[in-house]
């Protein structure tokens, strides 16, 4: 068992800064990359400010562990006047996530970047990429609800401008942008109304204080609209069945760098915003939190991790396949969170980090393989695992966590929300997940038997193995797949103290 | 009617909020969209300030009541009311709203930019604004053999 004290080392003057630090050294870095000279030197700003980034995560990981929760005041100012940022360890395991994605996919852009976005647009496109990293850290560090939308939209508009980046190579992402932009916008313009209603009631923003009010007053028409407006706001956001519109184009058809990111971090803030207002800020226990878990929650989750799965099956795109099979699995988070439970929290919150380490793993592989043959359909991928075997391995354990095969974090985090959902009396909950397991092997076996066991068609181009430079995050990224899977005390201590953490202060 | 006198403010904010999403969603071209989202932007705007309001209220500005700006003001007020309380005392319209909302313009302002830009480059790429034509568009697209490199 390795624990998170021995991996971190940092004077402590350093990590009483990190929560702060985190989000502003990328936010500096992306200003920095902007006016960068050339675009090698904008990526090693990148790249640099996204480890250092990384580095202050794990810093805020460790201290949140030890501490169970930190409150960070802003400019001096108390909360509940002034903004504070309030991570506890579940906040602390997804910023180590983002921070985690985020350098490894800095350093696979090198590469990928190269191939796939014009050169005088390399620097403004790690300007973008940075922007989205400090946003999505700022998301699930903040404690304050008005902020989480800067910071929500702070991310969101560097992923619309850098999906339309991928008109270079596929001109659908700039319908994909633009639809992700009205979409977007338009969630995020119903949380701010959410957030205008808890606030008419309540009179504060900060979500501790609004916890703490909320459950001394009656549930009255203002708190039911607020929470009914962020609910579907947030739902857009993370691409809840059926809000999902936007999300398959996006990811299908975005720069291979902007993929990787958003499907293993943009949709995961967005997630852990709405478990925060879901089990921290909204009173626990009244009839109408209950009808939305039991009634909108758990059904849309289940239809959305069945539909989408089959959706999966029937795409003739990998990235396609990969980006329906995001909604589905962001379907099975939400079953966890409809259990209610303590236990099904910290599953969820575990699910999170296994998703986005397996999309990422996967994402990049794609992207490693576009650096040669640059291929979308499926069938354009047959046999490569013949010639660029290490990335095809990659792809492949990725896949396996995926669908959850034993040693990997993926069996594990299927199997803790399974057993979440068996103990708290919701077999069909289990029931729909084993059912969307299924689904899964299916259109992960179509890849697979593509990849692996078809030989490739004549005249087809070559795929390559991809340079080390791009072939180290990969694996590095299927690595953390496996390690978790075999090893998983880290993510586990995390996301339970956190989930125990936000049940046990609840009447 | 005095119920529509008193909630006129919200009754225009969900006016706009709901014109906003109908163009959003029914219209096809993609600048009428965007103008769709200013709207239904704008509509929180006006739901933000209308919560701050407080009738009678002045701005959260502190005056010595010794100063030419607090003899103005007091000038405008109830003198008994100043007899008691002072200009301090003043009802204070509460700002936090308006501050917030500044933000969420700036915010607002930016999609904005960054759509427009986007509509502008998907008008180069495939020569038309309309959502259906494009979609045809890129029908085609998917069908197209990758160019092999």
């Amino acid at each position: 068992m390795i624990l998170l004290e021995t991996l971190y080392v940092a004077p402590p003057t350093l990590t009483a800064q990190a929560p702060v630090l985190a989000i502003i050294v990328p936010l500096l870095g992306a200003c920095a990359a902007a006016l960068a000279p050339s675009g090698r030197t904008g990526w090693m700003i990148s790249v640099i400010a996204s480890l250092f980034g990384g580095w202050m995560a794990l810093a805020v990981a460790t201290e949140a562990m030890r501490e169970g929760a930190i409150v960070y005041v802003l400019g001096g100012f108390n909360p509940p006047l002034g903004i504070a940022l309030r991570i506890d360890a579940m906040g602390a395991l997804l910023g180590l996530l983002i921070g985690a994605v985020g350098a490894l996919a800095a350093v696979f852009s090198g590469h990928s970047l190269v191939a796939e976005v014009r050169t005088e647009k390399h620097t403004l496109f790690q300007a973008g990429f940075l922007l989205c990293q400090a946003g999505l850290v700022g998301i699930v560090y903040t404690g304050d609800a008005f902020n989480a939308f800067v910071f929500l939209e702070i991310s969101s508009i560097g992923t619309y401008a850098l999906i339309a980046i991928g008109e270079g190579r596929d001109r659908r992402a700039l319908p994909a942008a633009f639809n992700y932009l009205i979409l977007g916008t338009v969630g995020a313009t119903l949380y701010v109304i959410g957030v205008g209603f808890l606030y008419a009631a309540t009179g504060t923003l900060n979500m501790a204080d609004m916890a703490a009010r909320l459950s001394t007053l009656d549930q009255n028409a203002s708190v039911q609209a607020g929470f009914a407006f962020i609910m579907v706001g947030l739902g857009i956001k993370a691409a809840m069945f059926p809000l999902h519109g936007w999300l398959p184009g996006a990811y299908a058809h975005a720069p291979s760098l902007m993929s990787i990111f958003l499907a293993a971090t943009a949709t995961k803030a967005s997630i852990y915003l709405m478990a925060r207002f879901l089990f921290e800020v909204f009173p626990d226990g009244t009839a109408f939190g209950e009808a939305f878990l039991t009634w909108v929650l758990a059904p849309l989750a289940a239809a959305g991790a069945i539909i989408c799965s089959i959706q999966a099956v029937f795409e003739r795109e990998l990235r396609r396949i990969i980006a329906f099979s995001s909604i589905a699995q962001v379907g099975f988070i939400f079953l966890g969170f409809a259990l209610g439970s303590a236990q099904g929290l910290s599953a969820s919150v575990f699910y999170i980090v296994a998703h986005g380490l397996m999309k990422a793993a996967m994402f990049m592989a794609l992207g490693a393989l576009a650096l040669s043959i640059g291929a979308r359909r499926l069938d354009e991928f047959a046999g490569v695992a013949r010639e660029a075997p290490w990335t095809a391995v990659a792809f492949a354990v990725g896949a396996a966590s995926l669908v959850g095969t034993p040693l990997t974090m993926g069996f594990l985090a299927k199997w803790g929300l399974i057993e979440a959902a068996i103990a708290s009396g919701q077999i069909w909950i289990a029931v729909v997940m084993a059912a969307g397991s299924v689904l899964t092997v299916i259109y992960v076996g179509r890849i697979m038997e593509a990849m692996f066991f078809r030989a490739p068609a004549p005249g087809a181009p070559r795929a390559k193995e991809a340079p080390l430079g791009a072939l180290a995050p990969l694996l590095a990224l299927a690595g953390l797949s496996i390690w978790f899977g075999l090893d998983a005390s880290i993510p586990e201590q995390l996301s339970q103290a956190g989930a125990a953490r936000l049940f046990e202060v609840r009447p | 009617m005095s119920w529509l006198a008193s909630h006129f403010n919200y009754v225009i904010v969900v006016a706009l909020m709901m014109a906003g999403l109908f163009i959003v969603f029914s219209s096809g071209n993609l600048i009428k969209r965007m103008i769709g989202l200013a709207l239904f932007q704008s509509s929180t705007g006006l739901f933000y300030i209308s919560l701050s309001k407080v009738s009678g209220a002045t701005a959260a500005i502190t005056l010595d009541a010794g100063s030419v700006d607090g003899k103005a003001l007091a000038s405008q007020l109830d003198p008994a009311y100043v007899q008691q309380f002072g200009v301090d005392g003043v009802v204070y319209a509460n700002p936090l709203p308006h501050v917030l909302i500044l933000t969420a313009i700036v915010v607002g302002v930016a999609t904005l930019a960054v759509g427009l830009a986007i509509a502008v480059r998907v008008r180069e790429a495939y020569g038309t604004v309309e959502a259906d034509e494009i979609e045809a568009l890129s029908r085609v697209t998917a069908e197209q053999a990758e160019p092999a490199r």
